[in-house]
């Protein structure tokens, strides 16, 4: 009996650490149902409106139609709508300055209720409204799906916010986001030029893809810039609540600043800890640490001070943003996030990208796709998300990190 | 010195498991049976706490209080209903039916409670010890959590040993039909050993979530799995077993996180676990047969 206890209280074990695994990753999907169900009404009488539009424009051969696809229903229907804003924004902003080289745009957003299957149903239904270049997907398991199909086509693909690497391993396709990877380098980037610290300690989740690939390209890129390591420390999804040794062994070995590359639930407990053995070091996150300050009762004084990585801050004070977030709240009724900053850019980074070729909307999408893609590479745009924004042919981005710090518990951006 | 720190560490996380332990040792000692649910009674412990606590302002001590009468009745509740049923089954059957109940109550509390991460304020207010010029800093929490740990561990031997009940356990752990045939009433004893275990699992849960602050309906699962280990590694049914098996586990994991590797801590942990079971396979302190409960 004894033998068959321990088999079986092994396999409780590791099914309840898949199931630990399988609930990190829903972090990501928390929207507001009231707010969704009132866009969506709004988006769909727009879209009606848009697909008329779009008719007109494929038949007389006078205007780009640029396609997006996101989840506007369902989970994920915040990072949708929030892309499918921001692209809008940006088309009605060019739209009103005389177009892409005096040709107007249409944009024609679908839903694709963050689901592979459907995202390619609206891919298709795209291409029948006249599509010929495509702004998406909003997230990455529809893009991958998606990304497919345009390589067959040859259509011209942007994704403002997909960041897994799979998304782009098609030639046709680009970011506008970093890939969850070049974060690690992003952070190392940051924390060099804003010269934040020079001794470094990191914590990461070493069962978790995500934590450890930020990890090793933060190690790699640091060594390059001259920042030493003082500290590497790993935890795993089966201890993941003790954190003394890790802070005890950063703080021994003299660490300034302490990157923490996960998800936000563990990082308040490094904080909490941090706090309760006296050690007050910089501590940095990645975009999993965006979401700390709306867990429930968490005493936001322990994240006073804690730089995260992300592309976008609406308090910013450059005029880019100032007037895009007014253009948003005036229009939205709603403070942008970092996904209407994206697909913004998206809008912006096509528009570049076609001036510089000189296409002209009555081309077939297969002599778009090939001349956009082929003048990616050489192109150097600013955008909210970041200034001289560059591209190698892989499609990953490259740009100037930013990051936030929180302060007076609420995000704000670094002076 | 940094030596020191790390074995205060392994105290104060030890001192966690053992009081998990003590729960899961005693139900075995006694009822013969894994209760794998009891990680989840803590964590329902712990969100009776926070609620009382956060959303209704009770003060600490009552909402921590009501949170023990409620684990208690719950305890109670899942015995009738998920194990009682089972009295005379084969112990894989009950094994497996206590699995269903820690999906059950961690379903239950992703429905009630929501799915998304709380922060749980720390109730001990007591003031932590500063040691050797602020090198050493040993936290309120840990003092509590090993104090109480003591207490109870030894209101629990003098209850088996001494109280009328406690001897009635003691019966029905050695033989159940004996125990029946001499007027224990083993229904009511099983029972009450259940209400005392889940007692003890929402004041392990309390002094678990003061010392690691978050809670989500998982928060249960994993201490829960390296308690039980812990009682296996003290010998199962040992009440001292659990205390000396849970602190060494906690000593064990730190030391080996600092000084081997940080990834590696669990498989250390757990070589030793084989290690000592191949040595002596009823664990630490299981041979005294007598002591166990």
């Amino acid at each position: 009996m004894r033998k068959c206890n321990k088999f079986i209280s092994a396999v409780v074990a590791s099914a309840m650490v898949l199931a630990m695994a399988g609930c990190g990753g829903s972090n990501e999907t928390a929207p507001s149902q009231a707010a969704q169900s009132s866009q969506q009404e709004a988006q769909s009488s727009q879209a009606a409106d848009n697909s008329g539009a779009a008719n007109d424009g494929a038949a007389t051969g006078g205007q780009f139609v640029i396609g997006g696809i996101g989840p506007m229903t369902g989970g994920a229907a915040l990072y949708g709508l929030a892309a499918m804003h921001g692209a809008e924004i940006a088309v009605k902003e060019i739209n009103a300055n005389g177009g892409i080289n005096g040709v107007q745009i249409v944009f024609l957003p679908e839903d694709d209720q963050h689901d592979a299957e459907k995202s390619v149903n609206a891919y298709n239904s795209l291409k029948d409204q006249g599509m010929q270049i495509l702004m998406g997907c909003v997230t990455t398991t529809p893009c991958v799906a998606v990304a497919d199909k345009t390589a067959v086509d040859g259509m011209f693909q942007i994704t403002p916010s997909a960041s897994s690497t799979d998304v782009i391993e098609n030639d046709n396709v680009f970011q506008v986001c970093f890939t969850d990877p070049n974060q690690g380098v992003a952070s190392a980037q940051y924390i060099a030029d804003k010269k934040l610290a020079t001794k470094i300690g990191i914590i990461y989740d070493s069962s978790d893809v995500y934590s450890s690939g930020i990890e090793a390209t933060f190690v790699k890129q640091a060594e390059t810039l001259g920042l030493e390591i003082v500290a590497d420390e790993a935890f795993t999804a089966d201890s993941k609540t003790d954190f003394s040794t890790q802070l005890q062994k950063c703080q021994s070995a003299g660490a300034e600043l302490v990157f923490l590359p996960f998800y936000y639930t563990e990082a308040s407990i490094v904080l909490t800890q941090a706090n309760g053995m006296g050690y007050a070091p910089i501590f940095f996150g990645v975009d999993g640490m965006d979401g700390i300050l709306g867990v429930e009762n968490f005493d936001t004084k322990l994240a006073e001070g804690v730089y995260l990585l992300t592309p976008f801050a609406a308090d910013a004070t450059d005029a880019a943003t100032v007037s895009f977030v007014k253009a948003y709240q005036d229009t939205y009724n709603e403070t942008p996030i970092q996904f209407a900053a994206d697909a913004y850019d998206a809008i912006y980074i096509i528009k570049a990208a076609i001036e510089q070729t000189g296409v002209t909307p009555d081309q077939s999408v297969e002599e778009i796709g090939n001349a956009l893609k082929g003048v990616m590479p050489t192109l150097s745009v600013d955008g909210l998300t970041g200034a001289g924004m560059t591209w190698d042919a892989s499609g990953a981005v490259s740009k100037a990190p930013m990051a936030v710090i929180i302060k007076d518990g609420a995000y704000a951006s670094v002076q | 010195m940094n030596f020191w720190v790390y074995l205060i560490n392994g105290i104060s996380l030890g001192s966690v498991y053992a009081i998990i332990a003590l729960g899961y040792t005693m139900v075995y000692g006694i009822a013969k049976m894994l209760n794998f649910a009891h990680g989840d009674v803590i964590m329902i412990g712990c969100y009776i706490v926070f609620l009382t606590m956060t959303r209704y302002g009770l003060h600490p001590v009552l909402s921590v209080l009501l949170s023990i009468l409620f684990c208690t009745l719950l305890g109670i509740t899942i015995e009738k209903i998920a194990y009682k049923p089972l009295r005379r089954a084969l112990p894989l059957a009950v094994l497996i039916t206590a699995i269903g109940v820690s999906y059950f109550l961690q379903n239950m509390a992703l429905l009630v409670f929501g799915a998304d991460t709380k922060s749980f304020s720390n109730v001990i207010t007591v003031p932590g010890i500063t040691l050797a010029d602020g090198a050493l800093k040993i936290s309120g929490t840990t003092i509590v959590t090993v104090v109480a740990c003591i207490i109870i561990m030894a209101l629990l031997l003098l209850f088996i040993n001494k109280t009328k009940a406690g001897q009635a356990m003691l019966a029905v752990s050695e033989d159940k039909d004996a125990a029946q045939l001499m007027g224990v009433n083993v229904n009511a004893t099983i029972s009450l050993t259940f209400a005392i275990g889940s007692g003890l699992a929402a004041i392990a849960g309390v002094l678990f979530c003061s010392a690691y602050p978050t809670l989500t309906p998982y928060t249960g699962s994993m201490p829960g799995i390296k308690a039980f280990t812990a009682a296996v590694f003290g010998g199962i049914g040992s009440i001292p077993g659990a205390f000396i098996g849970g602190i060494l586990l906690g000593i064990i994991e730190i030391l080996g996180r600092a000084y081997i590797s940080s990834q590696l801590s669990d498989a250390i942990v757990f070589a030793v676990l084989i290690v000592v079971l191949l040595v002596k396979p009823t664990g630490i302190l299981g041979k005294k047969m007598h002591e166990k409960v």
